[in-house]
């Protein structure tokens, strides 16, 4: 089996990605509100990922 | 009030069993199983897809599978809770366990990162099983 070595940044990146889709199909009823549902989804997680990312950053000095 | 009434009572209303348990059980054992059998394919297929991809690239991150283990309080809850999410994923999962993944838990964030994976790969079945319920029981398109 071959082992992966994912950075923060790519392996949240995938999570966000993975997440967004299922969470766009189920929950909303018509294709177009998926759609724009799973792409709000994932740009809720990339602004949470670099926000908090920056956050720890500053937080650390 | 009494369509309010008729509202709520439409709500609770049960499905029968046989309606839905079908497509649900096919929803835990392969993800998107519920879809395919209920003639959704394009949302079969992507559901397979993220659910199946995200289970692979927790293996490969060498996640770690959670076994029902008690301890204190917090620590029986985390155990318990991982195991039925990973138990989640269906027959990922039971194939993962019969060809003998065991990835101990160990430090450094790229199996922590695998470990969460195989998590929400399950969770995310979840969801893909309640869609599969919802749309049996005719409260989704």
């Amino acid at each position: 089996m071959p082992k992966i070595n994912l950075s923060h940044f790519e392996a949240a990146f995938l999570f966000s990605l993975f997440a967004s889709v299922v969470m766009g199909i189920t929950s909303k009823k018509t294709d177009t509100e998926r759609r724009n549902y799973a792409a709000y989804c994932f740009g809720c997680f990339l602004v949470a990922l670099f926000g908090i990312s920056w956050i720890m950053k500053l937080g650390h000095g | 009030m009494a369509a309010q009434t008729d509202i709520q009572q439409a709500h609770v209303e049960a499905v029968p069993i046989g309606k839905w348990i079908v497509p649900v059980l096919a929803g835990w054992i392969v993800p998107g199983g519920g879809h395919f059998i209920q003639k959704k394919t394009g949302r079969g297929i992507l559901l397979f897809a993220s659910v199946t991809l995200m289970f692979l690239f927790g293996m490969f991150m060498r996640g770690m599978m959670f076994t029902p283990e008690k301890g204190d309080a917090l620590t029986t809850v985390i155990n318990y809770g991982g195991f039925l999410c990973d138990m989640a994923n269906g027959a990922l999962y039971f194939a993962a366990a019969m060809f003998g993944y065991a990835q101990p838990d160990a430090a450094g964030a790229v199996h922590d990162y695998g470990t969460k994976f195989l998590v929400t790969a399950g969770l995310l079945n979840i969801l893909a099983m309640v869609d599969a319920y919802e749309i049996a029981a005719g409260r989704k398109d």
